[in-house]
């Protein structure tokens, strides 16, 4: 039973799989096997009914290449004017990318999705725009042509005859939401073709005659059928593991394909992407650069680059570049701690004698590959001008190792004169055959020092000379004896294998050599990062690494509070100074997280490379990189240290971000206890004087005096000094309140409670009021600090009492209005002036601007921000015939379990 | 009015100092002052006063040590200072044994009046005949038959209502903490439920006061317990 539960964990992925498509606009495509089959019009009349469903159905680009139906078909289709590009003289009419974003529309219609840009366009590719259109939210409906599907354009290219360059890559079509076949049996389409409804009658003719033929078009719609089931048989399986009719996927199986530096890696390539698919595989791509691969010219390199990158949009999970010496051994390991279950490998060409030599990579891994299954892909590889050998950069070492060499060519001259002087010397005391051994150190330690080149030439000279002077006959080249052949033949084996070790050994160290540069430039910059202390200091740290290790400028743009990239100020004292950053693609590769510019898929035309910089949390800004020398950047192992020196400024930059905060909530947290301090100290200043001064106005009073006048004095004395002692508190009371200063002590309480200590303070001032209090006896309990609603209830009372005439009653009640309670103090006084409802709750405002009623006006603004403080909050209004009002609500909450009922009496 | 008793003020600030001094001995008290908690705490010992009057915010050490000090080996009514909005300070102090206390600023009446209360209920304790029947306004607590009457009518009380009752009873006058009244009403493992205290004083306001919302003897002291207030208070 267990078996058929659809795991968690995949349906949680589908179910953000599906939720972040459904955000997406949706993407149909219009299949068809070659040109003319009707996709454009079967596209429109799809349009069509949408539009009369009452759709936002827009025209983005139609190629109508001149057909009457399909004309015919767009009209009454609104459309969305191209936009006109200047290319060379040529004014290009171009999708309008930008257009498109800004309207929204429902549905857009962009025909041929294999379409490549004119040059000066965001995106080089059409499915590119088709895919930020689909990102922006857009339902978008597109074509294509089996030919232009990247996986399969190889085979097309081979059966046609005719290879395409414009191609879309396979995930584009697999991740569409919908695909429809349009076909067309090819009687009917040559048909179509004679009567000239695909092509011009030219055209049509040079079309019949070589893409257009019987057999082509069989071929084709066979592909296209194909390529459409497969897509229908991943959404069977799909939905049948959905519906747990069945697990069908066990064990995931995972393909690595091994490339190697030829020309036939790209259709190696290809062929595991297809494998991939029929399998609905994982797979990875790896390059093992080995030293002697790292002499390879910059345009077979580049071709590395290109093909790992080729992987990557054919849907290879990982690419990566691998070092070692024995290629066989770096990939099995990397298979294995990748859990690969399938090796790709080519099949190189090589000579039967070199074979028998030396084991080609592929028999290696056939002998080691236990665990592994191994493809073994033969193919020819596609006829190409080769290209012009060029040094690769970063064997500028090889300059170096150049100029060795002609030294090297003086010395195995010298070294061979040499040999012979001392050679003839010691004869007359050694035998011919140990003098021989002087000749071979000499061969050795040239081929050491300098390599094969000079080696062979030590050892060709040293044979020479050997043959010359000491062979007899001597001084003549004529050998007698055929024994010195083996001489020779050992000599020269010596110094090859000689120098080919060393030579070996010496890119080992030239690489090693690289390597540590790199590490060391990491730890630099790793190291300076870690001790900057100000944005601008990174800043600075990283573009003066940048500059010098890629060789190129750079400039950071950092985003200021609204996520919007500030450029960076002309730097004069450096001189490092980007002139031509673009804002909208920096905006962009911010927005995005993703390289834009030279060398990407976003606006390659544009002269600069955009690196995001992020970093765990968020993208902390943008690198901007302009390439002197575009080769420092580009190559694989550079690309690879470019990113790890943007991950390393992000984290200093996220790191400095976080030092701010800490040391802002220092700040904060230090100022807070200064103002407290300061407050309780002040508090505590004007309270003591006070209290003396209360005490001993009270106890003259009390004790009495004869004199009824200075009786009056006395008590007018106290009075003054009591309001004197209010007006403190309540000064003081406000300030702790605007500190932010206040511990609310909320607690579990009963209003009656709060509301009879209050009315008991407030006695001395309500006694010529009567007040009424009526509270719905199950009232629950309210959370709340007691002593800061007492304060609000003495207020309120104490203002009731003094805005409304003696006499007269104040009434306090509660109920409960929603999730809060409502607590209402009305009296019935002459109610408050039109307009101040909100004034009054102002410190220092006063129902009357100038009035004989003592207090300063501070006690509602108390009042009002004690309630705030409690998640409440209070107002006051009018009460007909006259008086007013003042109700705060207090939330109600969860109140704590009441104690258990004990019903039996005492 | 004249009184033989002697007080000890405990108190930094000279100007109270001078005044609270000057106050009770115009009420015929013997008053010692001292501006240092040690000194006060001396004072207690050698002095044997029948009240003292203490600040809490001393320079030298923290009130709550010298009420614990003098708790140490005497019964002596301790009547503390605080000033308003140390609420937390209040309970602290009377938890750790002060028998009341009083906000600054305070009348010299008040002052007086809790001082006499202190001594009142310090020689009731002296008598040591507890009586068994209680009074307060109209309402009679017989103690020992556990019945509570109100003017005439019987009120019934549940065992929990009469215990907290009692308590407050025992605890006449002065101001009594939530904490201890849960402590001596429901145990110390109800020390948290602060609530239980409120909940129960309210059902007391409701069976025995004429207008719970404006008790006349089952008074809150917000933010630090309850008073029972007797007639003579």
């Amino acid at each position: 039973m267990n078996h058929l539960r659809p795991d968690p964990d995949a349906l949680l992925e589908k179910l953000q799989q599906e939720d972040a498509r459904q955000r997406r606009g949706r993407l149909k495509i219009f299949f068809g096997g070659c040109a003319g089959v009707g996709k454009t019009f079967a596209m429109l009349s799809a349009a069509h009914a949408r539009l009369q469903e009452g759709e936002d159905v827009l025209v983005g680009v139609i190629e109508t290449h001149g057909r009457r139906d399909t004309e015919l078909r767009l009209q009454g289709l609104p459309q969305l004017p191209l936009k006109s590009l200047n290319y060379r003289d040529k004014t290009l009419y171009e999708f309008d990318l930008d257009a498109a974003l800004a309207r929204r529309p429902g549905l857009l219609l962009v025909d041929e999705l294999a379409h490549s840009n004119a040059e000066g366009s965001r995106h080089p590719k059409r499915w590119q725009d088709v895919e930020e259109l689909c990102s922006a939210g857009i339902d978008v409906y597109t074509t294509l042509n089996v030919q232009h599907l990247e996986s399969l354009n190889d085979v097309v290219g081979q059966i046609t005859g005719i290879r395409v360059a414009e191609t879309v890559p396979d995930k584009v079509f697999d991740l569409a939401d919908e695909v429809t076949l349009v076909d067309l049996p090819p009687e009917e389409l040559l048909q179509r073709l004679q009567d000239g409804k695909v092509y011009m009658a030219q055209q049509a003719d040079r079309a019949r005659k070589h893409f257009f033929r019987k057999g082509n078009l069989i071929a084709l719609r066979e592909m296209a059928l194909r390529r459409t089931a497969d897509r229908v048989d991943a959404q069977m399986r799909e939905y049948r593991s959905d519906q747990s009719i069945q697990p069908v996927w066990q064990a995931h199986e995972r393909i690595l394909v091994g490339l190697g530096p030829g020309p036939e890696a790209e259709q190696l390539v290809r062929t595991a992407a297809r494998l991939a698919i029929s399998m609905k595989a994982e797979w990875l791509a790896a390059y093992v650069e080995t030293p002697a691969l790292q002499t390879l010219g910059h345009a077979q390199r580049q071709a590395i680059v290109d093909n790992l990158r080729l992987a990557q949009t054919l849907g290879a999970t990982t690419t990566a570049t691998l070092s070692g010496d024995a290629v066989s051994q770096v990939l099995l390991d990397y298979a294995r701690s990748r859990n690969v279950s399938r090796l790709v490998v080519g099949k190189p060409r090589r000579s039967l004698f070199m074979r028998l030599l030396v084991p080609s990579v592929t028999d290696q891994l056939a002998k080691e590959a236990s665990d592994i299954d191994l493809h073994v892909v033969v193919r020819q590889p596609p006829q190409r001008h080769k290209p012009a050998p060029q040094h690769s950069l970063h064997l500028a070492a090889n300059a170096h190792l150049t100029g060795l060499k002609k030294r090297g060519y003086l010395w195995a001259l010298a070294i061979s004169a040499t040999t012979s002087v001392i050679a003839g010397m010691l004869l007359q005391y050694f035998e011919l055959s140990n003098v021989i051994m002087l000749y071979l150190l000499g061969v050795m330690l040239i081929s050491i020092r300098y390599g094969r080149g000079p080696g062979i030439l030590a050892s060709i000279l040293s044979v020479s000379a050997f043959d010359f002077f000491f062979v007899p006959p001597k001084l003549s080249f004529t050998v007698s004896d055929t024994q010195y052949l083996l001489t020779f033949g050992i000599m020269l084996s010596v110094a090859l294998v000689i120098s080919n070790l060393t030579s070996s050994l010496r890119y080992q160290a030239v690489i090693a050599n690289y390597r540590e540069r790199r590490s060391l430039a990491l730890y630099e910059i790793g190291k300076e990062l870690a001790s900057t202390m100000t944005t601008r200091h990174i800043v600075d740290v990283s573009v003066h690494h940048i500059a010098s290790l890629f060789q190129s400028r750079a400039a950071i743009l950092l985003p200021d509070a609204d996520d919007k990239l500030q450029l960076p100020e002309a730097d004069h004292s450096h001189g490092h100074t980007l002139i031509d950053i673009d804002p909208g693609i920096a905006q962009w590769t911010y927005d995005h997280q993703e390289h834009a510019g030279l060398g990407t898929n976003t606006l390659p035309s544009s002269p600069i490379l955009y690196v995001p910089l992020k970093a765990p949390m968020r993208t902390r800004g943008v690198l901007a990189i302009v390439p002197e020398n575009q080769a420092a950047v580009f190559l694989p192992e550079q690309r690879q240290l470019l990113d790890t020196f943007a991950a390393q400024i992000a984290l200093a930059l996220e790191r400095k971000h976080y030092v701010e905060v800490a040391r802002d909530a220092l700040i904060s947290m230090e100022s807070e206890r200064l103002r407290n301090s300061l407050l309780s100290a002040i508090s505590h200043d004007l309270r003591t004087p006070l209290t003396s001064l209360l005490g001993m106005a009270d106890q003259l009073r009390h004790a009495g005096d004869a004199d009824p006048k200075r009786q009056t004095a006395l008590d007018t004395l106290y009075d003054q000094a009591f309001r004197m002692q209010q007006l403190v508190v309540n000064l003081l009371d406000m300030a702790r309140l605007q500190a932010g200063s206040v511990q609310l002590n909320s607690q579990w309480q009963l209003l009656e409670e709060v509301l009879g200590s209050a009315l008991r303070a407030m006695q001395p001032v309500s006694q010529q009021h009567r007040i009424l209090v009526a509270l719905p006896a199950d009232l629950p309990l309210l959370q709340f600090d007691a002593v800061l609603l007492e304060r609000v209830f003495c207020n309120l009372i104490d203002n009731a009492c003094k805005y409304s005439p003696p006499d007269t009653t104040i009434h306090i009640s509660a109920r409960v209005h929603q999730e809060e309670v409502w607590i209402t103090v009305a009296d019935e006084g002459q109610g408050l002036p039109a307009g101040m409802e909100t004034q009054i709750f102002q410190k220092f405002a006063r129902g009357q601007a100038e009035s004989s009623k003592p207090g300063v006006g501070l006690g509602l603004s108390i009042c009002k921000a004690i309630i705030q403080a409690h998640g409440g909050e209070l107002w006051a209004e009018d009460t007909p015939p006259h008086g007013t009002r003042f109700i705060f609500s207090l939330p109600l909450g969860q109140p704590p379990a009441p104690p258990l009922a004990e019903d039996s009496p005492a | 009015m004249t009184s033989t008793a002697t007080v000890i003020l405990i108190e930094d600030e000279l100007q109270i100092q001078r005044f609270v001094q000057a106050a009770l001995e115009e009420a015929g008290f013997t008053v010692y002052s001292t501006d240092s908690g040690k000194q006060g705490v001396i004072d207690c010992g050698t002095r044997k006063p029948d009240a003292v009057i203490l600040d809490l915010g001393l320079p030298d050490m923290d009130g709550i040590d010298v009420i614990r000090q003098i708790r140490s080996w005497s019964h002596v009514p301790v009547i503390v200072l605080s000033a308003r909005t140390q609420e937390a300070q209040k309970v602290s102090a009377l938890d750790a044994g002060a028998d009341d206390y009083l906000t600054k600023p305070f009348g010299t009446a008040e002052l007086l009046a809790r001082i006499r209360a202190q001594l009142r209920r310090q020689s009731r304790a002296g008598t040591a005949t507890q009586e068994s029947i209680f009074t307060i306004g109209n309402i009679q607590v017989d103690l020992a038959n556990r019945e509570v009457r109100r003017g005439d009518a019987l009120v019934s009380l549940t065992p929990i209502e009469f215990r907290l009752l009692a308590a407050l009873i025992r605890y006449a006058g002065r101001v009594v903490t939530q904490r201890q009244l849960l402590k001596e009403v429901w145990g110390p493992s109800h020390i948290e439920s602060g609530h239980y205290v409120r909940i129960y004083m309210g059902h007391l306001r409701h069976k025995l006061e004429a207008d719970p919302a404006q008790p006349r003897y089952l008074l809150t002291e917000t933010g630090v317990g309850y008073r029972l207030l007797t007639d003579a208070d």
